[in-house]
């Protein structure tokens, strides 16, 4: 009797408590570095703990430039790092989880069609002030940047090699998809967003069409297979070849079990 | 005497519970100030409060963390919006109380109390598709600070609409009668007794749209342009320190994101001065009223 009780107790817990009876894992990751990456990675740990319970990941930012210090020092098992790591950062183990490209949208009204580099510096530098300049109509240009800090904005001045005090702009916004409004609304206005944002929008019907920042095409497929020069990685570096459970969330990262998650951010899923 | 000594201690707990809710609502608002002023420590020691109010242009990646365009754009959208609405807010509490059949009056305080509860994304998003374009064609960019003005006049009308309205109806009905009865047209007794004797009220109701103006974010942050600069028209993008705060915080760090706490302290200043110069012109009271 006493021996069945206990049986059946402890069918009971195995039935309240699963992950208790199965092999119980309990680790906690610590994740940092760059901002651009932190809503994503938060996202992927988000859903990583849901699937492993016992496993905690704490996210916190503080630029790409912590998240190499922060995994050297063995402070953090995994640094988020939103750059091509430097020569002198070989020691660490890269994993591409996602990439950024930035590409120019116009009104699909707007009949100029390309852009050289050149001109989009003209553009955004104050030196070309109307579309007449460069062979489109005689209309004023509405110059679109983003507000400091954003990283398309460094992804863009990165590229066409300006600082930010060299930018004139008239129109100062925070997210893409501002961007995209305020361009489908102005047909004389010029601005820069992920490409994920507007290949989206442009499919959607919105009256905007992406234009390259470079000599490729901007798409989405360009940008993964990193042809596209006005893009960057997004990479989850570690000290060491990852192990563990660290080893298991990158790869669960690039898998495609996330890629809803990379598009949300309007980030491209890297190909493995 | 039992009846006394048993209702004693339960005033005593009842004081005690209104303190205590005093003293919560006012120490978070302490908390606040004090939170806002720590994190804004690092950018005032490290630039100096002054480079606040003099540097040229605000790039706080480069060390520039010049304010005064954005006080300036942040008082100049605020007054502009007040300016536009509160006149309208005030006569249309006129109307709804001495002009308007009782249903209409009824029917248009319903309406008034629905525009105050959409949520500012709404007329933000309303600005930015519609009212921007509009202005954009004929005067490019159209983001600007006279769209930030429209949209934050019909933002704020409901607010000075309802508060006037109800400062209006508590007024005593012998100021009204004693006005008929010496023979006064409706309308010198609706501006020439009524709103005289309200002022004080119709001032609370200013001020809280004042409030609400300073501090309103989202739906100027999408129609304004938040250009840091001067303007020098009503054609020209500005930005105000709470947009700077909602553009720039998600992705600040560091003195870029101590300095966007420094934008926040200067916007609370810019209340609180807003309160003192309500209570120095409309000092509270009833006194004209009696």
């Amino acid at each position: 009797m006493p021996l069945r009780r206990t049986l059946v107790a402890a069918l009971t817990a195995a039935c309240l408590f699963p992950p208790l009876a199965g092999a119980a894992e309990t680790a906690k990751l610590t994740v940092t570095g760059a901002s651009t990456l932190a809503p994503l990675v938060s996202e992927i740990a988000h859903r990583f703990e849901n699937a492993n319970p016992g496993v905690r990941i704490d996210v916190q930012t503080g630029g790409s430039s912590r998240g190499v210090a922060d995994v050297r020092r063995g402070i953090a098992d995994i640094g988020m790092v939103s750059r091509v790591l430097k020569p002198d950062e070989d020691d660490l183990t890269v994993n591409i989880v996602a990439r950024d490209g930035v590409g120019m949208i116009v009104n699909t009204a707007n009949p100029v069609d390309p852009l050289s580099r050149d001109q989009v510096i003209g553009i955004y530098t104050g030196r070309i002030t109307n579309w007449s300049q460069i062979g489109g109509p005689d209309r004023p240009i509405t110059v679109v940047n983003k507000a400091e800090g954003r990283s398309t904005l460094d992804i863009f001045l990165e590229h066409v090699q300006l600082k930010p005090t060299d930018v004139k702009a008239h129109i100062v916004i925070g997210d893409n998809e501002q961007g995209v409004k305020v361009v489908a609304g102005n047909p004389w206005a010029i601005g820069y967003v992920s490409i994920g944002t507007a290949e989206y929008h442009a499919q959607a019907g919105t009256p905007v069409r992406l234009m390259a920042l470079g000599p490729v095409v901007a798409t989405t497929g360009n940008v993964a297979n990193g042809t596209y020069g006005a893009a960057r990685p997004l990479n989850l570096v570690t000290a060491k070849p990852p192990e563990g459970v660290a080893a298991r969330f990158i790869a669960y990262s690039q898998s495609p079990a996330v890629h809803d998650l990379i598009h949300d951010q309007y980030f491209v899923p890297a190909p493995r | 005497m039992t009846s006394i000594s048993s209702r004693r201690p339960a005033e005593r707990l009842f004081v005690t519970g209104l303190g205590l809710c005093g003293a919560a609502a006012s120490l978070t608002i302490v908390a606040v100030i004090g939170v806002t002023t720590v994190e804004a420590t690092p950018a005032l020691s490290v630039a100096g409060p002054q480079a606040f109010l003099t540097d040229d242009g605000w790039f706080p990646l480069s060390g520039r963390f010049g304010l005064m365009p954005m006080i300036l754009g942040t008082v100049l959208v605020s007054l502009g919006g007040l300016a536009l609405a509160g006149p309208m807010g005030i006569v249309s509490a006129v109307f709804c109380n001495h002009y308007a059949p009782a249903a209409v009056a009824t029917a248009y305080r319903l309406l008034l109390k629905a525009l105050a509860g959409i949520p500012s994304v709404v007329y933000g998003l309303w600005g930015l598709v519609t009212l921007v374009p509009l202005i954009a064609a004929w005067a490019p960019p159209g983001a600007s600070l006279l769209a930030g003005i429209l949209v934050l006049a019909l933002m704020i009308l409901p607010t000075v609409a309802v508060v006037a309205d109800s400062a209006i109806q508590q007024l005593p009905p012998a100021l009204h009668r004693g006005g008929a009865a010496l023979g006064m047209r409706r309308h010198t007794i609706a501006f020439r007794v009524v709103v005289p004797a309200a002022r004080s009220g119709l001032a609370t109701a200013l001020v809280l749209a004042l409030g609400r103006a300073l501090g309103e974010t989202m739906a100027l942050l999408m129609v304004t342009g938040n250009l840091v600069q001067y303007p020098s028209s009503l054609f020209d993008p500005v930005r105000t320190l709470a947009a700077n705060i909602a553009l720039e915080m998600a992705y600040a760090q560091d003195i870029h994101r101590s300095a966007l706490f420094v934008s926040g302290l200067v916007l609370a200043l810019l209340v609180a001065a807003a309160l003192v110069v309500a209570e120095v012109l409309a000092p509270d009271g009833t006194r004209h009223v009696d």
